[in-house]
């Protein structure tokens, strides 16, 4: 543990640390998807798929309580990600104090480095709304407790918020691309042999989970998904 | 001024072990209140301030530049020599020796020669354990080529970067050492004065580059390594900052010069573009292995190269020196291009130039195979230049590019100074009249690694204990002349800029005093220095204060001290009246245009003492005795 | 040709800073970026100014000491090359530069383009080197070493210390820098023994400078003039890692 924490020391133990909870956020962020598939099966399917989130584990944990270890988890990676990150920034900031007149760095690396701390922002902000949406229900209309497949549906049939939606996958695929790639550099994972694949890699995740999540409200607001 | 060279006793294979055993030690408890002042970080510098700092002194080092990892040892190329007989095509100690003293036209006192051999073994251990990243052959094991014309593959080499990564290797452990307390490292100092105590040399004077604060040092002992003075020709290879300061500032203060006029002309360098011109860049040697050097026949031929007929080009080292032809000597092939340009059959826009030719080569191996050999020299060459060699010949000319000249120094490596001690290309020590490639790393490394560190130890043992420091009065005074030297300087305010002195003089030099000499010229410049200085102390302008970073204020003290050195060194090489090694004289040539020694009269070091700015010098001498090398004249044809 | 300057002009550490705009004028093809400076340095001598400061030394490509900002780009726009090794033929006539110095908080400016990149020095202090006392080193061809090897680490010992890597990352870090020693020394076997704790010390003297950290912008590998590659960063970062859980030097 000591060792953990003395990650917390240098640049790069928290970038290791951010790297390492990131991990565990893309994990989320592909299982979500591919669970949320399941609305393709109609709602029972989908609605038995969140009930199942909350029994799994059983009976080894009650009801809801694996779900509550995982949420605890990833809350915790969120804080220590944010928390890192803003560190980190920061120092950042201190680091180029004055900046310069004319700087063609931004031309050299990619959008997506380069809006890292905004896509950030822009999902936590996402992820507060989509609670209250999808979750707790208070940014919802027509919210049922219980009845998922209702919520899904009925939420992104309407314009405005599917839209917001959309927009919002944007973001988080460039964080995710670049998070992914450059995540490996953080781990040094660079085997010679390996770094050509690194960046398609990193562009097919981001691409899968982002055309993954969008469809959802494009069959919704298509009719392909509805009662 | 009396030279004592300190040879010891006994057969030159165990001079040096024998020395070694009766050199003095230093208490080991004491070391450390020992101080020791190191000026120059470069191989020589940073090699004997990290090895001093381990065994235990405490080591004040200098350098004008920014890092110590930026001396101008960075930016050697080719390789480093020693006789390490990896490749068992019969290179041995005794080899190295030999070729080193016949290489130097028997100018090179024997016993510092075979040293240097012996210890060459021990410099690659060293390197290589600090992880000096030689090339390597696949087995693992070091790589050797042959350079210079060496008929032994005894060059190690890093790229071509080895003087960078020698240097890296050195200035890590000066790092490590000023991290651990024991060397103090001031960047950006510059030394301007030396200082004398009871006739021995105890400390310095610097001003500190960035807010122009004049400093001074105290130590018991003071080492010089600061570098070859070749910016004297102001068009040169050395780095825009090296200079001749230190060395010339310990000259007046007493220190004997020894040869100043042996200086190396490199055959391959990119011919100077304008008038603007600020450097000179070397091309490796290697180039000659595959290129094929030319002129036109006729004079003033502007034609493209392309269109002038094989009968009307000049292969002219190949004419003169069937058997080595491109390959003859670096003084041979430099002296024969400024022939061929001196009778107007020069190339390029300027007519300052010769061809080196990779068409037959290209034609007969195919370009890849030159492109993989020399790819990134002709990507050098191109983006100096904006010409595609693969195309169009390459022009060069040669360039001064190193100065086997340089303080005298005994077996010790001290000057006549008692106290001030001189490591590296500042001292005259080991080349003699002309340096092989890749021994100059050799010597720098073996000086500051295994040498100095034990023959200080020496003087500092025999030495009485005294309590000088900076409050010693001699301090003050040289203090006050430094700061007399740049006020005066900011007050001229003339109308010349200190580059344009520094180009005034460098030309001058190059005309009388560069690759091939006479009398009269040297003569003329004789009348000519003098008058040139004057007017830079009348009419020089020297712009901003003394009490900021003031880079015109540092060239300035750098050009005044050429103006007066420049003087000395023809006065060596008009005494000289012989032709050996890179000092030429017209009037020594023998019938084919080569060299022609005057072992009789001259199988010494000439060592000058200073009378005064203006004053003619005063030559002493050290006979130099052949035992173990036999004197012969050299033949390339 | 002729060039429109704007200069950064600052005459102390701390002092203000501004813009100065110049011309040069009759700039020939074959000069050098800093030849070009020179010229105009004499014409501003001549007309009882100061010249405009900056750091060179080799002008070889070699040494290190020149650098700075060219229309935002370090060490201008050529790829691989160092300013003093850029020449004017990468121009046309009429160009406008903005010539500025290296920014970053660890690299105060000293005077117009010149900076204070001594923390690179103290890097290397705090572990870039091997310990070996002189005169103690065993026979050199004791220990094969791969070729491979030893090529990883020429590549990564080619680094110069110019700065420009910190000069272009958005966050002015110095890993660029600092990850080509750790690859250099960390790839021989003689760099092995003190490979864990040499890491640990440099990352905290790199941080305790005021870099920044780095981000993986990859913009560091685009400036360097010596195409020392981001992937070292990667090294330094699994050498860092593998301090941290497996070496008794975390
Ligand atoms: C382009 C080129 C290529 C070369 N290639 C080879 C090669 O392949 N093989 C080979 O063997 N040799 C080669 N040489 C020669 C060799 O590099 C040098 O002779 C050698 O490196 C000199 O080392 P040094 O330590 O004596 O001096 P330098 O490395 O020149 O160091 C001088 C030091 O003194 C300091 N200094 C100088 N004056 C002052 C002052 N007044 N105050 C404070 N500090 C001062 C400087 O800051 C610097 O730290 C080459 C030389 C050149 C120019
Ligand atoms: C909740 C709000 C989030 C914020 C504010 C945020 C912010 C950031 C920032 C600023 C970085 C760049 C860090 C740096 O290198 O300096 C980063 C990197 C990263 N983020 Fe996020 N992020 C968030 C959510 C996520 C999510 C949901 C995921 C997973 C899908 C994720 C995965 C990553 C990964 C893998 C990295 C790369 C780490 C590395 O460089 O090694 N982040 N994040
Ligand atoms: C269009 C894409 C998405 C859809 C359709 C979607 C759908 C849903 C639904 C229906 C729920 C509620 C499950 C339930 O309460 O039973 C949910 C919960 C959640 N979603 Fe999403 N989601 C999407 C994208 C995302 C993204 C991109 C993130 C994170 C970056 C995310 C994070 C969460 C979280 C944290 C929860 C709460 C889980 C819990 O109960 O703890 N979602 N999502
Ligand atoms: S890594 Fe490249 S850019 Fe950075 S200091 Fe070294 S050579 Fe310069
Ligand atoms: S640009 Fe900066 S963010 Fe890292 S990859 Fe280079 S140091
Ligand atoms: S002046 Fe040496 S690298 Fe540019």
């Amino acid at each position: 543990m000591r060792r953990v924490f003395s990650l917390w020391d240098s640049t790069v133990g928290k970038k290791i640390m951010m790297a390492t909870t990131g991990v565990i956020l893309i994990g989320f962020v592909v299982g979500h998807m591919i669970g949320n598939l399941k609305v393709y099966q109609g709602a029972d399917a989908f609605n038995h798929y969140a009930e199942g989130l909350r029994t799994v584990g059983e009976p080894f944990f009650g009801s809801g309580q694996l779900l509550w270890i995982i949420r605890i988890v990833l809350l915790a990676a969120v804080g220590i990600h944010i928390l890192a990150a803003v560190q980190l920034v920061m120092r950042s900031r201190k680091a180029r104090a004055i900046g310069y007149r004319k700087y063609e760095g931004d031309m050299v690396f990619s959008y997506a480095s380069r809006t890292m701390t905004w896509g950030g922002l822009i999902i936590l902000g996402f992820v507060v709304y989509h609670l209250m949406h999808l979750t707790f229900g208070n940014a919802h209309p027509d919210f049922v407790h219980g009845n998922a497949y209702h919520n899904f549906v009925t939420g992104f049939q309407s314009w405005p918020v599917s839209i917001a939606y959309i927009l919002t996958m944007i973001p988080l695929g460039f964080h995710l691309y670049h998070g992914f790639w450059s995540m490996l550099q953080t781990f040094g994972a660079t085997n010679p042999k390996m770094n050509h694949v690194r960046r398609p890699i990193a562009a097919a995740l981001a691409g899968v989970v982002v055309l993954g999540n969008i469809s959802f409200p494009v069959a919704v607001l298509a009719g392909l998904v509805g009662y | 001024m009396e030279l004592n060279s300190r040879i010891p006793a006994g057969p030159v294979d165990e001079k040096w072990s024998r020395h070694r055993f009766e050199m003095k030690l230093v208490n080991p408890a004491n070391k450390r209140k020992h101080k020791v002042i190191v000026v120059g970080s470069g191989l020589a510098g940073a090699a004997a301030s990290a090895t001093m700092a381990e065994l235990g002194y405490d080591v004040d080092c200098f350098c004008f530049q920014d890092s110590p990892r930026r001396a101008h040892s960075i930016a050697a190329q080719g390789g480093i020599n020693a006789a390490k007989n990896y490749q068992a095509d019969g290179d041995s100690v005794q080899r190295l020796f030999y070729d080193t003293v016949k290489g130097g036209d028997f100018r090179a006192r024997e016993a510092n020669v075979h040293r240097l051999a012996e210890i060459s073994l021990n410099i690659i251990d060293q390197c290589v354990a600090q992880g000096v990243p030689f090339a390597r052959e696949y087995g693992g094991n070091l790589a050797n080529r042959s350079f210079g014309g060496a008929q032994v593959s005894r060059t190690f080499y890093a790229r071509g970067q080895t003087g960078q990564q020698l240097l890296l290797g050195a200035y890590q452990a000066l790092e490590k050492e000023v991290r651990s307390g024991k060397v103090r490292m001031h960047t950006r100092h510059e030394m301007l004065d030396l200082v004398l105590i009871d006739g021995r040399a105890r400390g310095i004077v610097t001003r500190d580059l960035m807010n122009g604060a004049i400093e001074s040092w105290a130590a018991d002992a003071v080492v010089l390594a600061t570098g070859g003075y070749s910016n004297v020709f102001f068009l040169s290879t050395n780095a825009k900052g090296c200079n001749v300061t230190a060395i010339w500032r310990a000259h007046r203060r007493g220190a004997g010069f020894a040869n100043p006029c042996f200086t190396q002309i490199h055959p391959t360098c990119i011919p100077p573009s304008g008038d603007y011109q600020s450097k000179l860049t070397l091309m490796s040697e290697s180039l000659r292995n595959d290129g094929r050097i030319w002129v036109p026949v006729k004079q003033g031929d502007t034609r493209p190269p392309k269109d002038i007929p094989e009968a009307e080009r000049d292969y002219y080292l190949e004419r003169h020196y069937p058997s080595f032809g491109n390959l003859a000597p670096r003084d041979i092939a430099s002296r024969r291009a400024k022939e061929a340009v001196d009778e107007g059959r020069g190339v390029g826009p300027s007519g300052v130039g010769v061809y080196l030719d990779f068409r037959d080569s290209i034609g007969r191996l195919g370009r890849d195979v030159i492109a993989e050999r020399y790819g990134n020299l002709f990507d050098m060459y191109a983006n100096i230049t904006g010409e595609n060699p693969y195309e169009v010949p390459m022009r060069i000319y040669p360039a001064p590019h190193y100065t086997m000249g340089g303080l005298w120094v005994d077996y010790n490596l001290m000057s006549t100074v008692p106290g001030l001690h001189v490591a590296g290309e500042a001292n005259f020590s080991d080349h003699g009249a002309n340096r092989l490639g890749a021994s100059a790393l050799m010597q720098g490394l073996a000086d500051g690694y295994f040498i100095l560190p034990l023959t200080i130890g020496d003087y500092i043992a025999r030495m009485k204990p005294d309590d000088v420091d900076t409050s010693h009065p001699a301090f003050a005074d040289v203090e006050r002349e430094v700061r007399e030297q740049a006020e005066r300087l900011l007050s001229i305010n003339g109308s010349r800029t200190v580059n344009d002195f520094h180009r005034e003089l460098g030309a001058l030099m190059w005309e009388y005093c560069g690759m091939a000499r006479s009398e009269e010229g040297l003569r003329t410049a004789l009348r000519k220095i003098p008058e040139l200085r004057e007017q830079f102390w009348r009419d020089v302008r020297v712009p901003g204060g003394a009490a900021t970073l003031n880079q015109s204020l540092e060239h300035a003290g750098r050009v005044a001290d050429f103006l007066e050195f420049a003087e000395l060194m023809c006065y060596d090489a008009l005494d000289r009246d012989e032709s050996c090694g890179g000092h030429f004289r017209v009037e020594h040539e023998t019938a084919e245009g080569e060299a022609r020694r005057d072992d009789e009269r001259f199988a010494h070091a000439s060592v000058w003492e200073f009378t005064g700015v203006g004053n003619t010098p005063k030559k002493h001498r050290e006979e130099l005795t052949f035992e173990s090398v036999q004197l012969a004249q050299r033949s390339y044809k | 040709m002729k060039l429109k300057l704007h200069v950064w002009r600052q005459n102390g550490p701390g002092n203000e800073g501004r813009f100065e705009d110049y011309v040069a004028e009759n700039v020939s093809e074959h000069m050098s970026f800093l030849e070009m400076l020179d010229v105009v340095n004499e014409q501003l001598i001549a007309r009882g100014d100061e010249p405009i400061a900056f750091d060179h030394d080799c002008r070889e490509g070699i040494c290190g000491s020149c650098g700075f900002m060219i229309n935002g780009e370090p060490h201008g726009p050529l790829p691989s090359t160092t300013v003093c090794q850029l020449h004017m033929r990468n121009y046309r006539d009429g160009d406008e530069l903005w010539i500025e110095p290296w920014r970053a908080t660890a690299f105060p400016v000293i005077r117009d383009l010149i900076v204070d990149r001594s923390p690179l020095d103290r890097i290397v202090q705090a572990g870039g080197y091997i310990s070996v006392r002189t005169g103690s080193a065993p026979e050199a061809n004791n220990i094969a070493v791969p070729k491979a090897n030893a090529d990883l680490a020429m590549d990564a010992a080619e680094c110069i210390a110019c700065g420009a890597c910190v000069a272009a990352c958005p966050n002015a870090s110095a890993m660029l820098f600092t990850g080509a020693k750790v690859t250099h020394l960390g790839a021989l076997p003689q760099g092995q023994p003190e490979r864990y704790t040499r890491v640990v010390e440099m990352v905290t003297m790199h941080d305790d400078e005021g870099f920044g950290h780095c981000t993986n912008h990859g913009a560091c590998q685009t400036a360097c003039p010596k195409n020392i590659k981001v992937d070292y960063i990667g090294r330094l970062n699994a050498d860092l890692r593998k301090a941290k859980f497996r070496h008794p030097a975390g």
